[in-house]
């Protein structure tokens, strides 16, 4: 960002999206894909930071072996709070909605998304799922866990499961309506020449997403909806009293649990494409690869929820089938992985922040990735999937892997989205410090599933103290690390210097438009480049000689 | 919109709108789905209780609904033809016919249910079957009302879209130049349709002599 500070200021203020009505109304009757990204943005940010709450009371109570601040029952609610509002208030969300919604019209040089009215009523359809569960949590708090499995959550739970059930099932809705507008979008509003192998990976990373939004979010509906029905009436076709199956219900809810994955992970390996490219000032190595990537990631990531019930009962060969499935992810993913790397490979490199937080996420998916192979095994999951190795495994590749990546793109998009620059230090020190943060609190759990640890136990064997420690230490380094960009951007809106209008010499075509940009996205056609991330690293050698 | 907006990025047309319902159709198929998943795999594990429990169902009330229902179709495939042909009128008259025989399916699932009741078919609460076979028998009445209450539901927001054509039509907002709305809710109540083909033998000719 060094070079952008040198630019003069752009010119006078000219009429963007930001100045066209100030009024709260104007906001809450917006069909402006720009304005709902940042409804979706402070929402998220809020739900964030009740989950990360949430999360540190847990810790908290986990640097001792016995109970010090809390009950068992209490326990339970926090992490079943956290599970519930991180995964589909916070990271079904965050780049989808926010980032997504926001670059996708101006990715394919359209004036918004294809249906403006569905997506401001995505976000009411979120809020009021939201609200749901607020509710929840003001009336007490469920106990099952974010999975819910019955019969624990039809049968015995004392707590509000149905008001969280239905939270969940409406915020379902807003995600099927997003992913639905982000098909027809992509399909349709493509500027003339922009050809699908013209296209930003993050606009193929989000189009495979959607996909999965709109196909797998309607069976978590109607899971959730036969599991309150049990609940309600006493009877249902999970309940083995009468010779129902409550292991049907783990199937139905992995069938969209497991895609779910990739709906947190695919757009943030879209991001980490856009970044690295970036400031590597390379184009992305194998770019036809990466995309065929993110289609087979999402079409075989509909194939291995089984691997989430090895030790539920089903059948030896369904194990194996998805056992073996499971691996085939692991190709594409690999395949990504070792693209980044040798989109580095011979760069042109800067560190500004977004390539911080984007070349952490590179490393922490990777030992995400990794880790996820043992669980796939299935020797090795009867062993490990009771334990914290299961806990780590799967924040490294969401907390680790999605939310780095959302920061990356927060970073990255931040001058576009508000036309204001943000502290270059705060920044990189923010990045730092939360990637070491993050793996003090993740990696001793690694440790302490190898050893034995019981994930969702209250207390523990005095042995595993020391581990315990210092994970809830590395966590409040990282609840340190999640707030300063709270404060520096939220600055840099308030008082941050101009940016200009491509403040990073990017190369999509967000990036020919003003910053902030005008209400309908371009002043001028953009001009399509021949191919997509046209950088050339000796060229920015030179220049920085 | 000026003409060199119009270059800049468009607004949604109609083929836009029209994607858009078919992906929408799609997700409608997964909800449905997941029923018919779990339909099947309570019905593998319970073969002679379904078959039994089918037989309590109104199979006279389910097949009229059954020609009730594909003959709506019928009339709404026409009406959205007749409107693209610029028949205004006669298509007034087919979605008027539509949205009557949608009503009339929807008294008799009415009736069937008050029967359903009154027979003590509602698997929770006083249920009419004992035995061995009583609780696979409940899970089919359970599936039978999650899955055809499910379609009402659909069939309920299906008639409003008529209405709502109804009036447009006859009005002169969807002409034959403006003909997309009525051939999207030909498209959806299509799908309304589709699930009954597949709900009506699942439910009504489970081993039926
Ligand atoms: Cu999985």
């Amino acid at each position: 960002m060094s070079t952008a500070i040198a630019e003069p200021a752009a010119p006078e203020p000219q009429s963007n999206y930001l100045t066209n009505g100030y009024s709260l109304w104007s906001w809450l009757t917006t069909t402006d894909h720009k304005r709902i990204a940042i409804l979706y943005g402070v929402t998220i940010t809020a739900f964030f930071f009740i989950g990360g709450a949430a999360a540190t009371l847990m810790r908290l109570e986990l640097v001792s072996p016995t109970p010090i601040l809390m009950s068992a029952g209490t326990y339970n609610k926090l992490f079943t709070a956290h599970g519930v509002i991180m995964v589909w208030f916070f990271l079904i969300p965050s780049i989808p909605a926010t980032l997504g919604n926001f670059l996708i019209p101006l990715m394919v040089g359209a004036k918004d998304v294809a249906l403006p009215r569905v997506n401001l009523l995505s976000w009411y359809v979120f809020a009021l799922g939201g609200c749901f569960v607020i509710v929840t949590l003001i009336a007490g708090g469920i106990d099952t866990g974010w999975t819910f499995y019955t019969p624990y959550s039809t049968r015995f739970s004392q707590t509000q499961v149905i008001y969280g059930l239905v939270g969940v099932f409406v915020t379902g809705f807003s995600s099927i309506m997003t992913g639905l507008n982000f098909i027809v979008t992509v399909h349709r509003l493509r500027a003339p020449g922009l050809t699908w192998f013209r296209l930003p990976l993050f606009v193929w990373a989000i189009y495979a997403t959607s996909i999965i939004l709109v196909l797998a979010t309607p069976v978590l509906a109607m899971t959730l909806l036969l599991l309150a029905m049990q609940r309600v009436f006493g009877l249902g076709i999970f309940d083995a009293t009468l010779g129902g199956d409550p292991v049907l219900f783990q199937h139905m809810f992995w069938f969209y649990s497991h895609p779910a994955v990739y709906i947190m992970v695919l757009p943030a390996m879209g991001v980490a494409s856009e970044v690295i490219t970036c400031f590597a000032r390379k184009p992305v190595f194998g770019y036809r690869t990466m995309a065929y990537a993110i289609a087979a990631i999402a079409a075989f990531g509909f194939m291995v929820w089984g691997h989430h019930m090895f030790v539920a009962g089903q059948s030896l060969y369904a194990s194996l089938v998805f056992s073996f499935l499971s691996y085939i992810v692991a190709i594409p993913s690999a395949i990504k992985v070792f693209n980044w790397t040798a989109t580095l490979y011979k760069g042109s490199i800067t560190f500004e922040a977004p390539m911080l937080y984007a070349l952490g996420f590179v490393g922490l998916f990777l030992i995400g990735g990794l880790t996820g192979l043992y669980l796939a095994s299935l020797g090795m999951d009867v062993d490990l999937s009771r334990t914290y190795f299961v806990v780590a495994h799967f924040h490294y590749i969401m907390v680790g892997g999605s939310v780095m990546a959302y920061f990356a793109g927060l970073h990255f998009w931040w001058p576009k989205i508000t036309g204001k620059l943000y502290s270059e230090s705060g920044s990189r020190l923010a990045a730092i410090v939360i990637f070491v943060g993050f793996n003090l609190t993740f990696f001793p759990q690694f440790i302490l599933g190898i050893e034995g640890m019981p994930r969702r136990y209250f207390e523990y064997s005095p042995h595993f103290q020391f581990l315990n420690i210092l994970s809830s230490a590395g966590a409040s380094i990282l609840a340190a690390g999640y707030v300063l960009p709270l404060i520096y951007l939220t600055w840099s809106a308030l008082h941050g210097a101009r940016a200009p209008d491509n403040p990073w010499g990017a190369k999509g075509l967000e990036w020919q438009t003003r910053s902030p940009p005008p209400v309908e996205n371009f002043d001028a056609p953009p001009s399509i480049p021949e191919r997509p991330y046209d950088y050339d690293p000796e060229a920015a050698e030179e220049a920085r000689r | 919109m000026s003409a060199s907006a119009e270059a800049v990025g468009r607004r949604a047309n109609d083929t836009d709108s029209e994607v858009g319902l078919w992906i929408f159709l799609a997700s409608e198929v997964m909800f449905f789905g997941l029923l018919f998943y779990g339909y099947t795999i309570t019905r593998i594990n319970h073969p002679q209780a379904f078959a039994d429990a089918s037989a309590h169902t109104d199979l006279l009330l389910g097949s009229v609904n059954a020609f009730v229902l594909f003959t709506s179709s019928l009339t709404m495939a026409l009406a959205a033809r007749s409107l693209r042909l610029g028949a205004q009128r006669a298509s007034v008259r087919l979605l008027a016919a539509t949205l009557a025989l949608g009503i009339l399916f929807l008294a008799i699932k009415c009736y069937e249910y008050h029967v359903d009741i009154e027979s003590h078919l509602v698997p929770w609460g006083d249920f009419a079957v004992s035995g061995r076979l009583a609780g696979g028998e409940r899970l089919f009445f359970f599936m039978y009302f999650v899955m055809t209450g499910a379609h009402a539901i659909h069939l309920t927001v299906g008639l409003g879209v008529l209405s709502v054509m109804l009036v447009g039509v006859a009005r002169g907002t969807y002409t034959e130049q403006n003909s997309q709305a009525v051939e999207l809710a030909a498209l959806y109540w299509a799908l309304v349709d589709t699930v009954w083909i597949f709900l009506y033998p699942i439910l009504y000719l489970v081993h039926r002599p």
